[in-house]
């Protein structure tokens, strides 16, 4: 396996184990977090979130698309130092319409099941993250990027 | 993984997998007493359908939505009514369908079985959870009895199940389901016994009926009642019952049937079977080493067991628990039956002729000392109309939830409520009372000069004939700043009457009803195609009882408000002459005794609002989003119209979200005019709610200190489809 494929198998590994991801948007230049469930294709390309409409981050996302996601598999425990794995996206964000939505919905419930009746409110949003560059950081301070053209 | 048992193969270690009853049938069987064929599917099914599926986190997810301490029952049951049709909705996994067919076809080809719930936390000593979760009988063939299997596990979440658990501290987390499926034995007769009768040690008692057993358990059928001494085993008593029906195997299902004449006259056991049976049963008790609760069936002369356990209610520890209250929450069909005869034919035309007669009364002319004695009077027959009102008008809205669960269990909708688009019916009081408002705004509407003479409060220059149909609307639904229950201030005149009219005048005609009926029908055509027979029958008389039902969750409150409104016309004239008392007069007893009736009455226990304390600190804290029960999809923003007391319904404006602790119907009439609603009492068919659907309007009810976190004039933006309340813009 190629260093790159490697790289990209390990970002692959970590968002199947992983369920959330910090969403970082901004307001007039006053950045704002927030914990999201979270789903990608395997080319890694799109990252996706569903959210209400009535929210403060999709409030953000409207007013700028520019955003960045952070999922990790730390454990709250002093080995994570060494051991957990953090990746920073950072793309563009816009609400997937039909007749895209429904499905990435059934590949995003495939993930999340238990949020069928959130995801599929009239009032919820699923907003697709066109992702830009990867920041790997591992081995405490180990830090790779990977970019899409 | 073991998702089935035979009852041969179960060990002691399997115990928590199997469940109390299971794990009693198995003893019993593998003890060599007669018993149905049985099957046990265990709790790792259960758990494999819920964790394969994401069941488990959603329903995990609906009973975290809020602390479930402050969920009121009517929330509970909602609750219940989402997770139940979560489970009719969510198909098996091909594996878990596959293997389970596979054995209940191999065991039971198409016979008749009970598809019986079998909790692994139900001990056996200190927790009972007899007849809290489901159980069904008469099902054939596979696919029949993998729904059924679906229906035990989701009667795990019943509403009396999830209050007996909280009240006995279980952990709703690790909660599991197992089944048993046992071929029915269509018994001549069957019973229960008391191996040791829970009044008296020094005896045992055998109850009897003709038929199944499901008549006598769930208290339909009346049983012959035997007796016996313990020790000699002889019969002390017999009580023969007035027999006349029993359950027997109908379709799929069982009914309720008239008693052949032949079996009425005789008892369904004679008396050397009554002996045969409790030394059966006195076996069972030695086996098990404890007194038993035996249910048994007669079948070709050869009695068999169709389940034991310990009797709970000996146990000081368990015999003050709430589970009889629980399960009285759920009310019979035959019961409904005539709870609705009582009310059609007794209360409400006593309700109506009540407060007619209080009506006539010229209350001008009673001296003070008789006016308070009235006031007091007529506060005590409201105080026993609002008890009826709990004791009978209440109950009989399980009507509804009978009727919701058999139009979910045969239609499985994507919605749990749609069945209420089936109860709406448009001669409600209050609808009926809106239709009259939308009337008279429409004279408004089409002429000008009556707008701006009723703007000017120039009443005099009006035309008369506008005001008759005023005074009409008045004596026929009183007036509307008036008649709230639990009110005591009512506005002079007819003002707060007009700033409505008005209001809806100005603004383009909605109505409520054009938007639902079309539907009602196809939907009602589509659900009674689902019956035959005499299920089709059953099915049409249950859609009419809750119909009913519906509607009077509705207009109980108008008959009862019109009670009220005569004890605060009593008020108001006691109001009247005291604010006319000279100044400086000096108090006379009698008037001391009516300042007294009504410091009294206007007695108002206040809720402390826990978010103001501390405001004098270096923090605040502030409501962003509020979580409570979608209770009528849709999405509105809009300026937050507090309600605190009925007066301040009287400037409603049109567009506003109205706020309030709980509507009551005497309230809706600002509905026309509000562009969602949001309460603080929680439900899906309290009366918001029901109104809410009636205009389409979104709904979120159960938002906890809703007027207090709310305040008047905040833009709100009201989700309906997730029950979430956005307070303000959201700046960071």
């Amino acid at each position: 396996m190629k260093k790159s494929e490697e790289f990209q198998k390990q970002i692959q590994d970590l968002f199947k184990s992983e369920m959330l991801a910090v969403l970082a948007t901004q307001r007039n230049g006053q950045p704002y977090a927030s914990l999201v469930a979270f789903w990608s294709t395997d080319d890694l390309k799109h990252l996706y979130f569903v959210t209400p409409k009535t929210t403060r981050k999709f409030d953000n996302i409207r007013s700028e698309s520019r955003v960045a996601l952070l999922m990790d598999n730390s454990t709250n425990q002093d080995a994570d130092f060494h051991r957990s794995i953090a990746v920073t996206a950072v793309g563009h964000a816009r609400e997937l319409m039909e007749p895209d939505r429904a499905e990435v919905l059934l590949h995003y419930l495939a993930k999340h099941p238990h949020l069928e009746d959130f995801a599929r409110s009239p009032t919820a949003a699923l907003v697709d993250v066109r992702v830009r560059t990867y920041y790997m950081v591992s081995n405490f301070q180990q830090v790779r990027e990977l970019h899409f053209n | 993984m073991k998702w089935v048992l035979n009852a041969s193969d179960v060990m002691p270690d399997d115990r928590q997998i199997v469940g109390g009853k299971a794990y009693a049938l198995a003893l019993l069987a593998q003890s060599g007493y007669p018993t149905p064929e049985t099957l046990c599917v265990t709790s790792r099914a259960y758990r494999a359908f819920v964790g394969r599926t994401g069941l488990g986190e959603r329903v995990m997810l609906e009973l975290h939505r809020k602390d479930f301490n402050d969920m009121r029952w009517e929330e509970i049951w909602d609750c219940a009514t989402r997770i139940r049709n979560m489970f009719l909705r969510t198909p098996l996994p091909p594996v878990l369908a596959t293997g389970l067919k596979k054995e209940i076809e191999t065991r039971f080809k198409n016979k008749a079985v009970a598809v019986r719930s079998s909790s692994p936390e139900e001990d056996g000593r200190r927790s009972s959870f007899a007849g809290l979760h489901q159980s069904y009988l008469n099902i054939r063939g596979p696919d029949a009895i993998l729904e059924h299997i679906r229906k035990v596990w989701a009667s795990l979440w019943s509403d009396a199940a999830l209050l007996y658990r909280r009240e006995i501290g279980l952990d709703v987390e690790k909660s599991a389901m197992a089944v048993v499926i046992q071929e029915i034995l269509i018994g001549t007769a069957s019973g229960v016994i008391f191996t040791q009768n829970p009044n008296d040690p020094a005896q045992g008692v055998i109850e009897s009926v003709y038929g199944l057993n499901q008549g006598l358990v769930e208290g339909s059928v009346e049983p012959d009642r035997w007796i016996l001494d313990r020790r000699g085993k002889t019969i002390l008593a017999h009580t023969p019952a007035v027999r006349q029906q029993w359950v027997i195997p109908h379709e799929n299902g069982v009914r309720l049937a008239s008693l052949p004449a032949d079996l009425s006259g005789r008892p369904p056991l004679n008396a050397n079977e009554v002996l045969r049976l409790y030394a059966l049963a006195r076996q069972v008790e030695n086996s098990f080493k404890s007194p038993q609760d035996v249910e048994w069936t007669l079948n070709k002369k050869k009695f068999s067991i169709l389940q034991s356990r310990p009797i709970t209610t000996l146990t000081t520890a368990a015999s003050d628990d709430q589970r009889g209250w629980y399960l009285s929450l759920h009310r019979s069909f035959e019961n409904l039956k005539s709870l609705r005869q009582k009310i059609e034919t007794e209360r409400i035309p006593a309700m109506i002729s009540v407060a007619e007669t209080l009506g006539e009364q010229d209350l001008t002319r009673l001296s003070d000392s008789k006016l308070a004695a009235e006031i007091k009077n007529r506060r005590e027959i409201n105080q026993q109309w609002v008890n009826i009102y709990w004791e009978e008008f209440i109950p009989f809205a399980h009507s509804i939830r009978l009727f919701g669960q058999l139009y979910n269990d045969v239609m499985h909708p994507e919605d749990p409520y749609a069945f209420a688009d089936l109860l709406i019916r448009t001669d409600m009081a209050s609808m009926e009372r809106n239709r009259a408002l939308t009337e008279l705004a429409e004279l408004i509407r089409n002429d000008r000069r009556l707008a701006a003479q009723l703007k000017k409060r120039k009443y005099e220059q009006a035309s008369p004939v506008f005001f008759e149909k005023i005074e009409t609307f008045i004596r026929k639904f009183g007036d509307l700043s008036c008649t709230v229950t639990g009110g005591t201030q009512c506005v002079e005149g007819a003002e707060p009457l007009f700033d409505i009219l008005l209001e809806i005048a100005a603004h383009p005609p909605q109505s409520a009803e054009q938007r639902k009926l079309k539907n009602t029908e196809s939907l009602q055509k589509k659900f009674l195609e689902s019956f035959t027979g005499r299920e089709r029958d059953q099915a049409v008389e249950l859609l009419d009882l809750a119909r009913r039902g519906y509607q009077l969750r509705d207009d109980d409150n108008i008959y009862l408000g019109r009670i009220e409104a005569q004890l605060l016309r009593a008020v108001q004239e006691a109001k009247t002459r005291i604010d006319k008392r000279p100044r400086g007069m000096k108090k006379s007893a009698v008037s001391t005794e009516l300042i007294d009736t009504l410091a009294d009455l206007d007695y108002r226990p206040q809720t402390p609002n826990p978010y103001r304390v501390g405001q004098d600190m270096n923090f605040k804290i502030q409501a962003r989003q509020l979580v409570g029960q979608p209770a009528g999809p849709g999405l509105a923003i809009g300026v937050a119209k507090v309600v605190q007391q009925h007066t301040d319904l009287a400037d409603f404006k049109y567009g506003e979200v109205l706020v309030c602790d709980a509507v009551d119907p005497n309230m809706t009439f600002v509905v026309p005019l509000a562009s969602a609603i949001v309460e603080r009492r929680g439900g899906m068919l309290i009366h918001g709610a029901i109104i809410a659907r009636e205009y389409g309007l979104p709904c979120v009810t159960g938002i906890a200190d809703a007027t207090t976190l709310i305040k008047p004039g905040d833009k709100i933006t009201v989700d309906g489809y997730l029950g979430i309340v956005t307070l303000g813009s959201g700046e960071i």
